[in-house]
């Protein structure tokens, strides 16, 4: 796994803990980061410094002691309230030009189009080609993601770009960055959207132009049936909630699945052949595996093709 | 108002039996009603952390399904928001020494006040019996769309918020006017203590903002039952649009909960420092402050939600403002304890713990209120650490300091000050052992309200599980301390600390009407000449 193995190594190596810096914006990211770290240092130092130095020098020494009446001093409060005031605006200003710069959108920017759903990313490139929970993207060339969801809010967030957008149904958001160093990179979805919002995860993978040119030409033609399903089982979304090795994730194992004509479901036992899977993913409700909750899965219809039910089960036949 | 010394000679004795105390009007009993309920709630949103840190102890979701998390988390958060830390302070140890603070025999209203209890217990059994059909899994935000879509009790849990929040909008109304009317002779608004300036600010807050949220979630309730469309795109409505209004509430309630967590510090801070407080006027009129420009921070929650640049940084502004009178409040605490004569009674050290934690609170929230910076760490265990050291460390701590300062006068006896002590200890440190790590994690960029995560995340979360241990022995400790108390402390005196305001002048525990004879208040509150 290589794209994990990128994020652990440099996970901690980056100053202040942050991810691997993959874009100019996430250079001044950790600047204005690695500032206000230090400014809080001190400002706790002083703090919590003081209050133990105070503590300890004027721990009570008799029962009777006298302390001074001091009720206040203008000019002592005028400086704890304004220099705070100053840092604080240092810090809005400074915190301005960098949200400007993750704005800023450059006009010549390789447009993506991105969906969110429960709980699966599909992203839609200008040649008509697709993907889901991965995508590509050329390096040194900025990026331009155009965003909305088919059900609740989500966010789409590339720790390495230091960027992160709701992604809200009913409306386009938009996020940009421009990848500077080639590699695969870790999204999350980092606005809570249900059952398996843990798993709505992507990889984006930069990739030399020449490389993302010949990546956006290629197509399916030549795979099997079940090959189709294969990648629809991950492009869908199946993956974050199916497991294909016998590991119970939000919803049951796909192995060994077709075929047993005696699956427990909630009512009784079903025969679980086409018919019966085809139900499962068109109207996830009518028959719930036992030990499952009812009303987790989202219904796939509309959403899929006939073509593409036949090769996902096609694939699901192959899992013994 | 019944008579002093009715049949026995304090609040506690005044009249026997369960029914006395459902009854009751006296705004001490009321108080401590609430303590019970509180306590009990803090249980059990406790027991959901325990839960939720075991689930994160190792990737993989070996405890719960990622639906029951979910589930675990949203109560986890529902019940300390809105079940313990909302009504914690003010209800409880507001109820109890307000009154005495300003020499007066019971709030303005007390009918009201007794009436606020039963609507509150009300909201929270309702939003309880949620867990028996279904649970609610939308986190305590109830963000939409996914509140009206997802299939769980969501209808019961935002009546029973709705509920709770009338309680609060009543016992803040019956504060303002207590403050405003009922101050003894001579008890100018100058005079009063600290603590009855927090409790006032909040109570603003309360009467203003609580009704934002109640419309909000009404409007939830009629979007999912009759389908009105407000929220819901697919009918017409803007998702975005809950967020304003919810945060138009929830931000204020931020300050709900620490401004008077603030108050108790004030209060614990000059007694144990055994030194009059330093800056009277500013802190009173930094609880205003705070009060005031709370209303216009909300958007601050919202950075990456798709609201325009300028609103960004016009909520990024205004947000910075805030924390000047906040510090201001942090740099008068310690001129205070400076030359003073300062003794580390385990009400101070929770006090002092206070200070330690919400400083660091306070300049990761400059971190987050800093525009560009809040979009990497929005929605991160970043912003989790943030809130828990604000929240936990902050309004938590200063509960802590304000039943151990409180203990002697609400039940007359002295609980036992080394495990007190102890209870710091374990709690101090576990907590930041906890949420310390949680920083670091938010940096790397772990998203929140994940049910699993990956490995790279593993071993600080393993340290942030063994700290919730050592927080929930802590807090076991001053249980324990609590009830070894109640049942065989020493008989306290009527002022064992050496304090200065007016409660502290009275019997611990207090007669039935406070006062025998009516305070005439001559000079400020914190006198130590």
């Amino acid at each position: 796994m290589n794209w994990m193995m990128l994020f652990l190594k440099s996970a901690f190596a980056g100053h202040s803990f942050t991810p691997p810096q993959g874009t100019e914006i996430a250079v001044q990211y950790d600047n204005l980061y690695a500032f206000l770290l230090w400014a809080s240092f001190f400002g706790c130092a002083i703090l919590i410094g003081g209050m133990i130095f105070f503590a300890i020098k004027y721990r009570r020494k008799t029962n009777t002691d006298k302390t001074p009446y001091i009720s206040h001093n203008t000019a002592l409060e005028f400086l704890w309230s304004f220099i705070p005031l100053l840092i604080f605006l240092g810090a809005f200003v400074w915190g301005w030009y960098v949200y400007h710069n993750m704005r800023a959108i450059p006009e010549n920017a390789t447009e993506i189009h991105i969906f969110g759903k429960q709980w699966t990313w599909e992203f839609a490139y200008k040649s008509g080609k697709t993907s889901a929970n991965e995508f590509w993207v050329p390096v040194n060339q900025p990026v331009k993601l155009i965003m909305t969801s088919r059900d609740v809010i989500h966010s789409f967030y590339i720790p390495a770009m230091r960027i992160k957008q709701d992604v809200v149904p009913g409306m386009y958001t938009a996020l940009w960055f421009n990848a500077e160093k080639t590699g695969d990179y870790q999204i999350f979805c980092a606005e809570y959207c249900g059952a398996a919002h843990s798993q709505m995860m992507a990889k984006m993978h930069v990739v030399p132009v020449e490389e993302y040119e010949k990546w956006l030409q290629e197509n399916d033609e030549g795979l099997t049936l079940a090959q189709k399903g294969q990648k629809l089982y991950n492009a869908k979304g199946c993956i974050a909630c199916h497991s294909l090795d016998g590991s119970v994730k939000v919803g049951p194992s796909w192995k060994g699945l077709f075929g047993r004509k005696d699956r427990p479901i909630e009512s009784g036992t079903v025969d679980a052949d086409e018919s019966y899977i085809r139900e499962s993913i068109l109207q996830p409700n009518a028959k719930i595996a036992k030990g499952f909750p009812s009303g987790v899965m989202p219904t796939f219809q509309g959403q899929l093709s006939e073509d593409q039910v036949m090769a996902l089960i096609e694939f699901i036949k192959t899992l013994k | 108002m019944g008579h002093a010394h009715a049949s026995g000679d304090n609040y506690i004795n005044f009249a026997p039996g369960i029914k006395s105390w459902l009854t009751s009007l006296d705004h001490k009993r009321i108080g401590l009603m609430y303590m019970i309920a509180v306590m009990t709630f803090f249980a059990l949103g406790g027991t959901m952390a325990i839960l939720i840190r075991l689930q994160l102890f190792s990737p993989g979701a070996h405890l719960f399904s990622g639906p029951d998390y979910n589930k675990v988390m949203t109560y986890h958060g529902a019940i300390m928001v809105f079940f313990v830390i909302i009504p914690g302070i003010p209800a409880f140890l507001g109820n109890f020494f307000l009154p005495l603070h300003i020499g007066a025999k019971d709030v303005a209203f007390p009918r009201l006040n007794l009436m606020s209890w039963y609507v509150f217990m009300i909201g929270a059994t309702l939003g309880l019996t949620t867990l028996f059909y279904g649970g609610v899994d939308t986190g305590w935000t109830f963000y939409t769309p996914y509140s009206i879509r997802t299939g769980t009790a969501v209808v019961s849990m935002v009546l029973a918020a709705f509920i709770m929040g009338m309680s609060s909008v009543l016992t803040g109304l019956n504060f303002i006017v207590t403050v405003h009317k009922l101050r003894a002779p001579g008890m100018t608004m100058g005079r009063m203590p600290l603590f009855v300036w927090a409790i006032y600010s909040t109570a603003i807050l309360q009467v203003l903002a609580t009704p934002v949220l109640a419309i909000t979630l009404l409007l939830i309730a009629a979007e999912r039952l009759i389908g009105i469309g407000i929220f819901d795109p697919n009918l017409g409505g803007d998702p975005v649009l809950f967020q304003h209004f919810f945060w138009f509430y929830s931000h204020p309630a931020v300050y709900i909960m620490i401004l008077p967590a603030m108050g108790i510090i004030s209060e614990v801070i000059v007694a144990f420092s055994r030194k009059t407080i330093f800056g009277y006027t500013a802190i009173a009129y930094s609880s205003l402050g705070i009060a005031a420009v709370s209303f216009f921070v909300w958007g601050h929650h919202m950075f990456v939600t798709g609201q325009s640049e300028v609103a960004g940084l016009v909520f990024s502004f205004i947000t910075m403002l805030v924390g000047v009178p906040t510090a201001i409040k942090m740099f008068n605490w310690l001129a205070t304890m400076y030359r003073g004569s300062i003794q580390f009674q385990s009400p101070m050290l929770y006090a002092m713990g206070f200070l330690f934690l919400f400083a660091i609170g306070g300049v990761t929230g400059i971190m987050l209120a800093s525009v560009g910076l809040d979009v990497h760490f929005h929605d991160t265990y970043f912003v989790v650490a943030h809130f828990h050291y604000v929240m936990v460390g902050g309004s938590l701590m200063a509960l802590m300091a304000g039943i151990y300062y409180w203990f002697p006068k609400m039940f007359g006896k002295m609980y036992n000050e080394t495990t007190a002590r102890i209870s710091f200890v374990f709690t101090f440190i576990g907590f930041n052992v906890t949420f310390f790590p949680q920083f670091v994690l938010g940096a790397m960029g772990m998203p929140r309200r994940y049910a699993d995560y990956l490995p790279p995340f593993e071993s600080l979360n393993k340290i942030s599980t063994v700290g919730s241990w050592l927080i929930a022995t802590g807090f076991l400790i001053s249980l324990y301390t609590i009830i070894r108390g109640l049942q065989s402390g020493a008989k306290a005196p009527a002022n064992p600390w050496g304090a200065k305001t007016l409660e502290w002048t009275v019997a611990s525990p207090p007669i039935h009407s406070n006062f025998d004879i009516d305070p005439i208040v001559t000079a400020g509150p914190y006198e130590y000449r």
